[in-house]
C-alpha cells in the first residue's frame, strides 16, 4: 500500500515485516524515530519481537550478537558516535559469521559535534566484514532492509549487512513509500533457519581463540565469501524485482550514462538531486551521467570498470574524508580504473560534510573545477570563513 | 512543482505543519516531500521546514532557496531571519499576524497575506499552537491543496475532540484568507 510516511517509519515497517526475534538499540539522533517506532510496535503487540533496552550501543550490538548466535533473527540501528562505540562488536559479529541487519543512519562524527548528515561514520567501519548497502530514497531504504535479511542469511554469505541511509535527509523526510503486505514479505523471506546455533544439546564454540596456525585461514574465508556475496546481492535484487516489481539497481545503477563523457559517482540520497541536475545539463547538451554505488561492500569492481569504460572524466562525490590521504570511495574508484584501457581521469570531490546542503550550485562547482583539472578538492566551502581564520 | 518554506520556532509545530501538508497533498493524489532543518534542537530557536508538491515523483533533496510560498509562523522572526530570501516575485508570503499586510510593509514584490492564526488557535484550541490554522490559511491562499485533504490530514494526526478543534481552527483561517484574497 502506498503511504506518505517518514523514512524512519518506513524502516520500522520494513523491519517489522521481516519478523525479527530480538531488537536491541540505544536511541541517538537521527536514528531515534526508527527505534521509538519499533519499541511502540513491540509494546502494542504488532510484532512478536523481544525489545531489549540497553545502556549503550556496545551492549545493543552484543545483545544482537548473542541473539543471532542462539538462532534468532536480530536487528539494531545506530548512527555516528553510537556506531563508533559498536565498532568492536561489529568486527566480532562479522568474524563469527553471524547474519544480522543494522540500519547505519549516516551522521557526521565529533568533533566538532554535529547531529547532521554525512557518511564518515559507516565508511569508518568499512573494513569490519559487514556488507554495506547505501539507499537513494525511502522506497529503496524499505526494500533494501527486506533484501538485506535475504542476503545475510544466505548460507553462501553469513556475513552481517548494514543498510546505510542518510540521517535527516532520509530518516526525517516524508515521502511516498509502497509498503508490502506481510504475506508478500513472508513469501520472499522465509523464517531464519540457522546453519549453526548455540544449543546445549549440540554444543558449539563461537568466536574462539585462533592461534597463528588458524587465524589467517579464517580471515581468508571471510574475504573470499564477502567477495562472492556480490552474486547474492544481485540475486536478491532480481528476486525482489520478480516478487515486488521494483528495481533500483543491484550493486551499481546507471542513470543517463549512455554516451556520457563525464560520469558522477556517488552513494546515498544525493543521487536524486544529482539526477535532476544531470537532466538540466543534458538539456544544455552536456554529456553527463550518474552512477549510483548501491553496494559498497562487497566492492563492485567489475561493474565499476564496465560502467565507466567509456567515460573520459569521472567525478566521485564523497560525504567523508580519509583524513591525511585521499577520499575513500574516490580512492577505490581510482584503483579500480588504474591501468584500464582509455583510463579516465578520476576527480575526488568532498562535500556535504556535517549537513552542508548539496545543491545544483555544488555540482556546477565540481563540474567547473574537475574540467579545469583539479583532482582532489572540497566543494561548497565557505571561503569567507577560511579567509577570516 | 510547488515549493513551500515554513519559518517558525522550535515547539511551534513547523515540522508537523510541513508533514501534514505533504500528507494532505498525497491524499489529493499528488506526490509530496516534507523535511526539516533544525538549527539547534531546542524550544524557541528558529527552525525551517520544507514541503514540495508535484505531479511527478520528487528526487530533488536540496533545501528550498526559491520558494513559491513562504509561511511565517512567528511574526517576531521578521526582525531576525531573512524569511523573504529567494522568494519568487510571483510568490506568496503567508504570515501569522494580527496586523494587515499593509501595516507590516514588507519590502517584496511577492504577494503578502496575513492571518491571525495564534488568535484563532487560542479561541479554538485554547492554546497558542497555530500550525493547523496556518495550514487552513495555506489551502485558502494557494488552492494547491483542497480543504478536504487538509481536514483528513489533521484528523489523521489528531483524534476525536482534538481533531475537531484543530479542524475548526483550520476552517476559520481558510475562510478568513479567502475573504481577504477574493
Amino acid at each position: 500500500m502506498r503511504k506518505m510516511i517518514e523514512g524512519s517509519q518506513a524502516v520500522a515497517e520494513a523491519v517489522g515485516l521481516c519478523r525479527p526475534g530480538v531488537i536491541s538499540a540505544y536511541p541517538i539522533t537521527p536514528q531515534t524515530h526508527i527505534v521509538e517506532e519499533l519499541s511502540q510496535m513491540v509494546a502494542d503487540g504488532e510484532i512478536e519481537a523481544e525489545y531489549v533496552r540497553v545502556e549503550s550501543e556496545h551492549s545493543a550490538a552484543s545483545v544482537c550478537l548473542g541473539a543471532v548466535a542462539a538462532g534468532s533473527r536480530a536487528y539494531s540501528a545506530t548512527t555516528s558516535q553510537g556506531l563508533m562505540l559498536m565498532a568492536e562488536v561489529l568486527f566480532n559479529i562479522a568474524g563469527m559469521r553471524l547474519p544480522m541487519v543494522i540500519t547505519g543512519v549516516n551522521r557526521a562524527l565529533s568533533a566538532p559535534l554535529s547531529i547532521w548528515n554525512d557518511q564518515q561514520d559507516t565508511l569508518a567501519v568499512r573494513d569490519s566484514g559487514w556488507l554495506q548497502l547505501y539507499a537513494e530514497n525511502n522506497q529503496e531504504v524499505l526494500d533494501m532492509h527486506i533484501q538485506a535479511y535475504k542476503i545475510t542469511e544466505d548460507d553462501r554469505v553469513l556475513l552481517p549487512v548494514m543498510v546505510c541511509m542518510d540521517g535527516f535527509v532520509l530518516t526525517h523526510t516524508y515521502e511516498t513509500v509502497d509498503v508490502p503486505t506481510q504475506e508478500e514479505v513472508d513469501a520472499f523471506l522465509p523464517p531464519y533457519d540457522p546453519l549453526y546455533k548455540l544449543d546445549p544439546s549440540d554444543p558449539y564454540t563461537m568466536g574462539a581463540f585462533a592461534g597463528p596456525e588458524l587465524y589467517q585461514e579464517i580471515r581468508f574465508e571471510i574475504q573470499r565469501d564477502a567477495l562472492a556475496s556480490k552474486d547474492v546481492v544481485k540475486e536478491a535484487a532480481r528476486d525482489f524485482q520478480a516478487a515486488f516489481g521494483r528495481w533500483m539497481g543491484d550493486v551499481v545503477d546507471a542513470y543517463r550514462c549512455e554516451g556520457a563523457d563525464t560520469v558522477y559517482v556517488a552513494m546515498g540520497s544525493v543521487i536524486g538531486t544529482l539526477k535532476d541536475w544531470v537532466d538540466i545539463r543534458r538539456e544544455k547538451g552536456d554529456k553527463i551521467g550518474v552512477l549510483k554505488v548501491r553496494c559498497f561492500r562487497p566492492f563492485p569492481l567489475d561493474e565499476l570498470r564496465e560502467s565507466l569504460a567509456n567515460a573520459k572524466r569521472v567525478v566521485v562525490l564523497e560525504k567523508a574524508v580519509s583524513v591525511g590521504a585521499y577520499g575513500i570511495l574516490p580512492g577505490e574508484v581510482r584503483a579500480a580504473l588504474c591501468g584500464q584501457p582509455n583510463q579516465p581521469s578520476v576527480h575526488a570531490a568532498v562535500t556535504g560534510l556535517g549537513g552542508r546542503d548539496i545543491t545544483f550550485d555544488t555540482f556546477d562547482e565540481m563540474e567547473e573545477r574537475s574540467q579545469a583539472g583539479e583532482m582532489d578538492f572540497f566543494a561548497g566551502l565557505r571561503q569567507e570563513l577560511l579567509e577570516a581564520s | 512543482m510547488i515549493e513551500i518554506r515554513i519559518h517558525g520556532r522550535g515547539g511551534q509545530g513547523s515540522v508537523t505543519a510541513a508533514e501534514l501538508l505533504a500528507v494532505a497533498a498525497f491524499d489529493d493524489g499528488r506526490e509530496a516531500q516534507a523535511f526539516p532543518a533544525f538549527g539547534v534542537e531546542r524550544r524557541g530557536a528558529p527552525v525551517q521546514a520544507f514541503c514540495r508538491i508535484s505531479d511527478k515523483a520528487i528526487r530533488l533533496r536540496s533545501q528550498i532557496y526559491s520558494p513559491d510560498y513562504v509561511i511565517v509562523q512567528d511574526p517576531t522572526l521578521l526582525e531576525t531571519v531573512d524569511v523573504l530570501a529567494g522568494i519568487k516575485s510571483e510568490g506568496t508570503v503567508l504570515i501569522n499576524s494580527e496586523r494587515s499586510a499593509a501595516e507590516l510593509g514588507l519590502d517584496t514584490s511577492a504577494k503578502v497575506v496575513t492571518c491571525p492564526a495564534t488568535q484563532i488557535a487560542l479561541e479554538e484550541l485554547r492554546r497558542p499552537i497555530m500550525n493547523t490554522a496556518i495550514m487552513g490559511a495555506f489551502a485558502g491562499i494557494s488552492g494547491a491543496i483542497s480543504f478536504d485533504a487538509i481536514e483528513r490530514s489533521i484528523r489523521h494526526r489528531f483524534r476525536e475532540e482534538l481533531g475537531d478543534m484543530n479542524v475548526s481552527a483550520a476552517k476559520r483561517a481558510y475562510d478568513l484568507v479567502r475573504e481577504q484574497t477574493q
